[in-house]
Parts: structure tokens; C-alpha cells; sequence
């Protein structure tokens, strides 16, 4: 009977081993579902985690660690493309703890392989991007490489990198810890593919953020510029300007223009004195002078942004009187040459001019409270305040010098400035480069203001002007001067004998308005009336010993076109005659 | 004399006057004002002047006489002489009129005869010095200025010797 029993236990133990085979099969597939839940949880973790900080450097950071810990891997790194596209950098890894910049060139055939597709590619441990251990006796692992899609940089303007119009990837390396049998299994790479994804979506992400948090800061440095012009302006109006001045003025406030580009139009350098008139109000209260002088050789005329201009001008005078307690100003225009290797900065700017254009250098010293020179390099930066208790009347916001400066880069030119101390005053110096306007409009160009002296006499011969005053000498001498110019001059000392005398031959009349007891004011209105059908009526012009507001006021008042303090320098008419003669008012005043 | 040595007086004595401050930048002024078309252009300038200045110490005196003090009419001389000073540069005359109206507007007459006691002091004294740069009283005593062109020479200006 024993030949049956053992077919029967045969057939029992088969079965028993089949289902142990099987159990364990169960288990191992038990195991393997644990293990991918797991991984599944780990990859959820992980994608939030990266997708929860917008800083490119945490988001990588973040994905060598999770990724290492949760496949266990021995190396994980990330290979960069650099600017120029034709090498990859080795960026981040996992275990050396200083990345040693290697790069490989980008045309390698395991590279080309691996970002051609969108798959985790096994690839050779010998091969150069995953040579990341040293030499050693050991067997390598398996390693498996995947691409990292990076977004088109065309897309964001970045403007320090060149323009690509191709696809660019990053590399990311996985190896698996050597010297252990394991092997890359499908669902791992499934992962790995999964979480590059995730990390080409985050890293597109924190570029997006980084854009439009530039892109912010830029409207605010915008608006905080308008600001200042408009609180500088609005100071000024306060002490009367002159028609042009408030033109200026409102050109400034109403400038809607929000690019970073430059406006590149015809800059009349002349313009920088009526800069000047707004600050002078100012300084004058604060009992500071303010003096301007600029050199014969700057052309009058040259191409450049003059709003911009303005504005730093205006920004770095403003400083230095609201710096300065006593003494004053200077400012000092004139063409920059590159001999001034006195300089401490910058090594590497050498202003050279050329056919087309010229650098311009203006130097503001004042005699105020001055800086220490460790806090200087500070002053350029935003929001960074060195004199606390000045911040807090200048109503600032510490922007000021940063936006001068990033003007001032966008004229390729250098900002800076120099002081010896606290209490010994403070020199700002900038340079910018200019446009030499060409040969189109030659009338235009004439340098007559800039010349002093006897070299080049502009041309007044036979102008004929009429001067009353009062004053027997003041009279001769004024008649003197223009004379001298070659005006054709009848002079009268009464304003009746003025209203009698002035023709409509008569290109300008010089009122002065200091006589007591004479109301010039009354002249002017009758010479207006008597020409008031002409369109070429002879300009009015006030002489006075006195420069207080009332007198001014009641000069506009009756139309008279410019005010002239007594007694005018040979070099103040001409130039008083030529403005009058160009624009047919006076573009400043004393 | 040599035109050099005249010219180089001439400059010193002009020197001198700005540094005591009897004459500031609007005399140079003047200077640059004589040319071939105008030779005397200072002098007729400074005739003028002393004229007007007289004249107007004189009606200064006679008002400041009166019972009845006319400030405003005192105002109105002290005006004219500063605005004359003023033109030709003669400095310390000029200021001493800006003061003069100051104590003018108190109508402090006291007061007013001490300044114009001050400015005729002053108009004296930078009459002398202008006359000895320009014409003198001596008649047969040539002006430095004379003399240089007498010598051939041209009358120099400040910037010329800087």
C-alpha cells in the first residue's frame, strides 16, 4: 500500500512548496506595492517641497537630497548648460560638498542621447558626467541620467545673457551605490522622470518671479524718481519761476515715459543752468551760493537723454544742499578726458571720445557734513540709509543715488563720490557719454555762448534798442555797453520821453524799474499797448537794483521777458542780447 | 618813462584800489568797454560821475538843512548816488548808501547826517584816487593813463598781465 501513499504525499508536498512559492511570491509583491506607495508618498512629498520654494538654488538643492534619500542613491548630480550653450557645468551634487566646476562639451553622444528624449536613460558610469567619484577599486553602480527642460531665456528679456532660440536642457545624474547588485527598476526611473518634470515646472516658476520682482522694482525706482522731481519742483514753485522754468518743470512731472530705454534726442547742454534756477531757490534760503561753471570746449548742443540728465543733476545737487549747512555749491560741467588716472574709480572706464560722440564729466562739491569713506560704497545701494537722522527729514526713501546710478550706466557712463570725512564736505562726480549731433541742423549749432571774450563777436551790429533810465551815469554806461556790442542805442531818461521814442524799428527796450516814484511798470503796459496789433513788438526787458520777488512778479505781470541785475557785466549783455535774439525771452534770470 | 614800467604802475595802482576795495569788478568793466570807436569811454564815464555825485552831495545837504526833513526826497538822492556808484564800481561808496537808506527808512535824521557825512567822505576819497589814475588836478602832471599813451603804449588790462 505504500505505492500509493507516495504519489498522494508526493503531490501534497509539490503542492506545499508551490504555495510557499507562491506566498513568497505574494510577499515579495506585497513588499514591492509598500515600497512604490512609499516612493509614491516620497514623490508627492518631494514635489512639494520643491514646488513650495521659488528660489532656483532651494529647488535644486531640494531635489539631489530627496532624491538621494528616497532611491538610495550614492550620487546625484546636476549638470548646468553655460551662457555660451556649447559646455555643461557640473552645478550641484549630492555628496561633494564644492561642485569643482568641471564642464564637458554639450556635444557628447551620451548627452545628445539623453536629451533626446524625454525618457531616464541608462547610461555608462564611465562616461565623463558620471565620473563624480574618485578612483578607486570598486564596481561602479548602475547610472541613469534624465533631462531637465529649462525655459526659453528669449522669453524673459534677461538682458546679461545672450539671446537662445533652441531648447535648452540641465542634466541630472543618478547612481546607484556601487559594490551592491542592485539595478534600476522601472518604476524608479518612472520616479526620477516624474520628478524632473516637476523640477523643470518649478524652476520656471521662480524665473517668472525673479522677472516680475525686477520688473517691480524698476516701476517703483520709476516712481519714486517722478517723485523726487515732483517734490523738488514743487519746493521751487513755491519761489516763483520764471514761464520756461515752469515749462521745465512740468515737462519733468508730466513724463509718463516708464521704459528703462533711453530717450535719445537733442540735449541742450545750456539747459543744465535752468536746472540750476530750481535748486538756486532753495539754496538761497539755506544762505548757500550756488555756482556753475562750464567749460568753452562742450559743445552746445549734443544727443543724449536731457530728462535723465536733468534728473541726476537734479538728485545730486539736491543732496548736496540738503547736506550742507553753510558755505555752498560749485558745480562744474566740462569735457571729461582720460588722463585722470587720478581717480580711484573705476579701473577699468576710460572715457575716450570718438567722431560721434564725447564724455561728459560734471563735479558737484559742497562744503557740507560730508562721509565717511567706509559708508560710501553704500550709497548706492537701495534702501540703505548711512545718516539716519538726515533720512528722516529728507522725506527719501534711499533710492535716490541708486536710480542716479543706474541712469547714469545706461548713459555708459560712471557715477561716484569722494569725501575726505565727516565735516569736510563731499565732491559727487559723474560722467556720462553724449551723442555729437551731425551736420543736419547747422543753424542750430552755433557756438556763441561758450566762447568768452573778444574771440567771436555775434552779430548785433545796427540792432537797435532803446534804454531808459533815469540815472545820468547808470544810462551812459549802459549805453556804453551795448554800444560796444554794436547795438544802434537811444537812450532817454524818462518813461514818458520812452513811450514817445520807441518805434517798431526797436528790437528791445531795457526798463529800469528801480526809479522811485516812477512806475516803469505803467511804461511797459503803454510801449504794449502802442504795439499791440504787431507781432514783432520790441521786447521788454527790466534793469533792477533789487531782485526781490514783488519786483519779479510785477515784471511778468506786465509782460516783460527777463529781469537783469544791475550793473551787467559786457558778458552778461551779450549773452542777455543773444538769448533774446534766439528764443525772444531770457532763459534765466539773476 | 618806459611804456612797460608806466603800464605796470598803472596796473598797480589799479590793484591797489580793488584790494582797499574803492573799486570792484564793474570798473574793469568800463575798461573793456574803451575801444578805438570810444578812447575815453572811462573818463567821460567818471566826469559824469563826479558831476552827478556833486550835485547830488549838495541837494543831500541843503535837505537835511531843512526844518522839516523830506526823508523820502533824502530817499530819493541817496537812491540816484548808490545806482551812480553802483555803474562805475566805486564800492565803498556804494555800501556806504546802502546804509544810508537803511537809516533813512527810521527817519532818524541824526542819524542821516552822520551817514552823509560818511559818504562824502568816502566820495572824496575815491574821487582823489580816480583822478590820479586818470586826470589830475596839476595841470602840468600828465595821469599815469596819459602818459602810457603818450609813450605809445595801450592802456592794460588786468587779464593781460595774469
Amino acid at each position: 500500500m505504500l505505492v500509493h501513499i507516495i504519489p498522494d504525499l508526493l503531490s501534497v508536498k509539490t503542492r506545499e512548496l508551490f504555495l510557499k512559492n507562491k506566498a513568497a511570491e505574494l510577499d515579495r509583491e506585497m513588499g514591492l506595492i509598500r515600497t512604490q506607495e512609499e516612493t509614491g508618498r516620497h514623490v508627492r512629498m518631494l514635489t512639494h517641497e520643491i514646488r513650495s520654494t521659488l528660489d532656483r538654488h532651494t529647488i535644486l538643492k531640494t531635489t539631489l537630497v530627496e532624491l538621494g534619500r528616497t532611491l538610495g542613491l550614492e550620487e546625484c548630480a546636476l549638470w548646468m548648460p553655460t551662457r555660451s550653450g556649447l559646455e555643461l557645468q557640473l552645478s550641484y551634487t549630492l555628496r561633494h560638498q564644492n561642485p569643482v566646476g568641471f564642464t564637458v562639451p554639450i556635444q557628447l553622444p551620451v548627452i545628445n542621447q539623453v536629451f533626446n528624449t524625454s525618457r531616464a536613460v541608462k547610461i555608462s558610469p564611465n562616461s565623463p558626467v558620471a565620473r563624480l567619484r574618485p578612483v578607486g577599486k570598486y564596481m561602479p553602480g548602475e547610472v541613469v541620467a534624465v533631462r531637465v527642460p529649462l525655459l526659453h531665456l528669449n522669453n524673459f528679456q534677461i538682458h546679461d545673457w545672450p539671446e537662445l532660440s533652441t531648447k535648452r536642457y540641465a542634466l541630472m545624474v543618478l547612481m546607484l551605490p556601487s559594490d551592491s547588485a542592485r539595478q534600476w527598476h522601472v518604476h524608479e526611473l518612472e520616479l526620477v522622470e516624474v520628478v524632473a518634470d516637476q523640477v523643470a515646472v518649478a524652476l520656471s516658476h521662480a524665473a517668472i518671479l525673479e522677472e516680475s520682482m525686477r520688473a517691480r522694482d524698476l516701476l517703483m525706482e520709476q516712481n519714486v524718481a517722478l517723485d523726487l522731481a515732483r517734490r523738488e519742483a514743487e519746493t521751487a514753485v513755491q519761489t516763483e519761476l520764471m514761464p520756461e522754468q515752469r515749462l521745465m518743470v512740468e515737462t519733468i512731472l508730466k513724463s509718463s515715459n516708464l521704459l528703462a530705454t533711453l530717450i535719445n534726442d537733442v540735449l541742450d547742454l545750456s539747459r543744465l543752468k535752468m536746472a540750476l534756477n530750481l535748486i538756486k531757490p532753495i539754496a538761497s534760503v539755506k544762505r548757500l551760493y550756488v555756482t556753475l561753471s562750464m567749460s568753452p570746449d562742450l559743445p552746445e548742443y549734443s544727443v543724449g537723454d536731457e530728462k535723465r540728465l536733468m534728473q541726476v543733476l537734479l538728485n545730486v545737487v539736491g543732496n548736496a544742499v540738503k547736506f550742507t549747512k553753510e558755505g555752498g555749491i560749485s558745480i562744474a560741467a566740462f569735457v571729461a578726458k582720460s588722463d585722470s588716472l587720478r581717480d580711484p574709480e573705476p579701473l577699468n572706464f576710460f572715457p575716450i571720445p570718438s567722431d560721434n560722440h564725447f564724455y561728459l564729466r560734471i563735479e558737484v562739491k559742497d562744503t557740507g557734513s560730508g562721509i565717511n569713506p567706509q559708508d560710501i560704497p553704500k550709497l548706492f545701494m537701495k534702501f540703505v540709509q548711512s545718516q539716519p537722522l538726515a533720512a528722516k527729514n529728507s522725506g527719501g526713501s534711499g533710492l535716490g543715488l541708486a536710480i542716479c546710478k543706474r541712469f547714469v550706466n545706461l548713459m555708459e557712463g560712471h557715477i561716484w563720490i569722494e569725501s575726505e570725512g565727516l565735516g569736510r564736505g563731499a565732491t559727487a562726480i559723474f560722467i556720462v557719454k553724449l551723442g555729437i549731433p551731425g551736420r543736419l541742423n547747422e543753424s542750430k549749432l552755433q557756438f556763441v555762448h561758450k566762447v568768452p571774450g573778444n574771440q567771436v563777436k555775434p552779430n548785433f551790429s545796427g540792432l537797435k534798442v532803446v534804454v531808459m533810465d533815469d540815472n545820468s551815469v547808470g544810462r551812459m554806461v549802459t549805453k556804453g555797453l551795448l554800444v560796444h556790442l554794436g547795438c544802434d542805442v537811444l537812450a532817454v531818461a524818462s518813461g514818458e520821453d520812452c513811450v514817445r521814442a520807441v518805434s517798431q524799428e526797436h528790437k528791445v527796450v531795457f526798463l529800469d524799474v528801480s526809479i522811485p516814484g516812477v512806475d516803469s511798470f505803467e511804461v511797459a503796459v503803454r510801449i504794449h499797448e502802442k504795439f499791440s496789433k504787431r507781432p514783432d513788438r520790441p521786447i521788454i526787458v527790466a534793469l533792477t537794483g533789487n531782485t526781490d520777488r514783488t519786483t519779479k512778479e510785477n515784471c511778468l505781470r506786465v509782460g516783460m521777458k527777463g529781469v537783469i541785475l544791475k550793473p551787467v557785466s559786457l558778458d552778461k549783455m551779450r549773452n542777455v542780447l543773444s538769448d533774446l535774439l534766439e528764443h525772444g525771452y531770457l532763459s534765466e534770470s539773476q | 618813462m618806459e611804456v612797460d614800467q608806466l603800464q605796470r604802475n598803472f596796473l598797480e595802482y589799479t590793484n591797489l584800489l580793488f584790494r582797499e576795495g574803492f573799486l570792484d569788478g564793474q570798473f574793469s568793466q568800463l575798461q573793456l568797454l574803451q575801444d578805438e570807436s570810444n578812447p575815453d569811454f572811462v573818463f567821460e564815464v567818471v566826469s559824469l560821475f563826479f558831476e552827478d555825485s556833486e550835485r547830488l552831495l549838495n541837494d543831500l545837504t541843503i535837505a537835511l538843512d531843512q526844518q522839516n526833513v523830506d526823508f523820502k526826497k533824502i530817499d530819493a538822492h541817496v537812491h540816484q548816488l548808490k545806482g551812480s556808484s553802483s555803474s562805475i564800481g566805486a564800492q565803498r561808496v556804494k555800501n556806504t548808501c546802502i546804509a544810508f537808506r537803511d537809516v533813512c527808512l527810521e527817519q532818524n535824521a541824526e542819524g542821516c547826517l552822520r551817514c552823509l557825512q560818511q559818504v562824502k567822505q568816502e566820495y572824496l576819497l575815491v574821487k582823489t584816487k580816480l583822478e590820479a589814475l586818470l586826470r589830475v588836478r596839476v595841470p602840468h602832471l600828465f595821469s599815469l593813463e596819459q602818459q602810457i599813451v603818450a609813450a605809445g603804449g595801450a592802456i592794460p588790462m588786468l587779464n593781460d598781465f595774469c
